[in-house]
């Protein structure tokens, strides 16, 4: 198992004002290759768990362990490993990436502060990595300003990517993009896991976007997880009202017309359109 | 057929700049009869929010050039002098945008903002106008609700607040863009369903802006496609979303993720993206990003055909595979 999540707790603390409990013991497990999805609506606690995770924010009671290895008992050099095995992707493209830089200069950046190849090898390596997220050269020296919203999430991408993760997080990357957009996002994902046997948790509140992607499902409420198991499970046979009472918040297309996804024209899974 | 409450015909939206000009929308013509749910969709850049603000000149006027006619109760819009067109505005058709924490006043309390659509009552019937309006749009506690101020309030209670003040002046049309792309699945459920009972009870046309289908297919009657600022497709909802005529609609409706679909299918996505008004290609606007692309579609723009109630703008209407 890649990561484990053992009963992880995150309290914040303001004073003169009540503790706010944001994640309220939470355990959960992904294999190495898995994806794993965490549904849940705004102040759920799905952000603060993601941000403890890559350890943004300290875990106030609770077990993380990465490849069998106890977060808490990491020390500095093993650490700094981590953070570099583990990389997140948000949901605000334009506004998570430097402004003031080019397209190459973001991910050159990440390369040679990390040591992660001889100088000489960087610039051939951010176009490989640019390359692989399906950009072209023609946007290497843009700033983020000049490019769409779907453009930057790729940028964030191959700048996670330039650390050689084995686990991205990426919290809610397709929510600011049009429903094209995120197609070629969603795909991107499906492929990157695939062809790097990367490790994928996505956090989103879109139950189709989770399905489409994840093999593992988490549904979560108030701090907790109230529902998770198999994506097949999960979501053909909820247990739990909440999870239901989300499936049947989604306006989807198929449910809405009775029909079969098989049923619509454009729904041909023979047919890739490419 | 009686005459439709709103009737656009060709209307075209020109901006000039530095001696540059650009049609973001060019030549939009559609109808809504009383009482109708209808949606416009597509991409972001496709003039969908720029034709809605047209229907009572919101655009900016000392820049924008709108020419055509928007028939609304058979007085058109853009001919209108001001205290016509503030009559049009609110009594006519209103508005509700999709960020309501930009579209209220953050340093004015609720009941305040509310009261400036309820001209004419008094101090206290004014503040309980407000109120029942708050009470129709479900908000748990209307009174507390009323001398709050934004900040105060989540963002699918601000929409509420949103809803209430389009409604003060009982609108024939309410427009809503893109109302809930900002809110939770269930608040969402829960605006839109609060559109729809409104709506109901009050006689009153939906013109509902979105580029989420799901919420079209359940909800409203008739759907128009808008793509490079010109409707490409229209249609009874059902009709458009299950035999879709025009590329442009079948690579949005690909594109969606289904609950019901098989597991880790790739999605289909439209290559390239929304050409700049600047820049519109003179044959059809979609040709570069269709699959199906064919050398006159590059030559000449194609003409609108109609057949059982659909309109479509494609030169190969029907002809694409995927």
């Amino acid at each position: 198992m890649l990561l484990n999540v053992q009963d992880l707790r995150v309290t914040y603390r303001t004073p003169g004002q009540k503790p706010v409990e944001a994640v309220r013991g939470v355990s959960f497990g992904v294999d190495t290759g898995g994806s794993f999805g965490i549904v849940g609506e705004s102040g759920c606690g799905k952000s603060s768990l993601a941000r403890t995770i890559i350890g943004l924010q300290p875990a106030t009671a609770g077990v993380l362990r990465f490849e069998g290895q106890d977060l808490g008992q990491m020390d500095a050099a093993a650490f700094t490993r981590y953070r570099r095995a583990v990389q997140m992707v948000f949901q605000d493209a334009v506004g998570s990436l430097n402004p003031r830089m080019t397209v190459r200069q973001t991910v050159e950046e990440v390369l040679r502060v990390h040591r992660m190849c001889p100088p000489g090898r960087i610039p051939g390596r951010a176009r490989e990595l640019l390359d692989r997220v399906g950009l072209t050269e023609t946007v290497l020296d843009a700033y983020p300003r000049e490019l769409s919203g779907g453009q930057c999430q790729r940028v964030s991408f191959a700048r996670c990517l330039a650390l050689e993760p084995r686990l991205i997080i990426a919290d809610e990357p397709v929510s600011a993009l049009d429903v094209s957009v995120q197609a070629r996002i969603l795909n991107l994902v499906r492929t990157l896991q695939k062809e790097l046997n990367l490790t994928v948790i996505l956090i989103s509140h879109d139950l189709a976007v989770v399905r489409n992607i994840c093999d593992h499902v988490a549904v979560m409420r108030a701090g907790v997880f109230v529902e998770s198991g198999k994506a097949s499970d999960v979501l053909d046979a909820p247990q739990h009202p909440y999870t239901r009472e989300l499936l049947a918040a989604i306006p989807d297309i198929a449910r809405s017309l009775n029909l079969n996804p098989a049923q619509l024209p454009f729904f041909n899974p023979t047919c890739t359109g490419e | 057929m009686s005459t439709p409450l709103l009737q656009v015909e060709n209307l075209a939206v020109t901006f000039r700049q530095e001696s540059v000009e650009t049609t973001p929308v060019r030549s939009v013509s559609f109808a809504i009869h009383a009482g109708e749910r209808v949606a416009v969709v597509g991409e972001s850049g496709c003039g969908k929010s720029l034709t809605a603000m047209s229907l009572t000149r919101l655009s900016p006027t000392d820049r924008a050039r709108l020419s055509g006619r928007v028939l609304f109760d058979g007085t058109d819009t853009l001919t209108l002098n001001n205290d016509g067109l503030a009559h049009v505005r609110g009594h006519g058709i209103a508005y509700v945008f999709q960020d309501p924490s930009a579209s209220l006043n953050p340093v004015m309390r609720v009941r305040d903002q509310i009261a400036e659509c309820l001209p004419g009552l008094r101090r206290a019937d004014r503040l309980a106008a407000t109120v029942r309006l708050l009470t129709q749009t479900g908000l748990p506690d209307p009174a507390r609700a009323a001398n709050a101020y934004p900040c105060e309030l989540s963002g699918g209670q601000q929409q509420r607040v949103m809803l209430a003040m389009a409604l003060a002046a009982r609108p024939k049309l309410l427009v809503a863009d893109e109302p809930t792309t900002a809110l939770d699945v269930t608040t969402q459920r829960h605006v839109l369903d609060l559109i729809d009972s409104l709506a109901g009870a009050c006689q009153m046309a939906v013109l509902l802006i979105t580029h989420n289908l799901g919420i079209v297919a359940g909800r409203m009657s008739r759907m128009y496609v808008m793509y490079a600022g010109q409707i490409v497709e229209s249609g009874a909802v059902a009709g458009v979303l299950t035999q879709p005529r025009h590329p442009y609609t079948r690579g949005l409706l690909a594109a969606v993720p289904l609950l019901d679909a098989p597991r880790n299918t790739p999605l289909q996505d439209i290559p390239g993206t929304v050409p700049s008004p600047d820049a519109w290609p003179s044959g059809c606007a979609f040709a570069p990003r269709c699959p199906a692309v064919q050398p006159r579609c590059r030559a000449l723009p194609p003409p609108e055909t109609e057949s059982d109630g659909r309109h479509c703008r494609c030169w190969l209407e029907g002809a694409a595979c995927c």
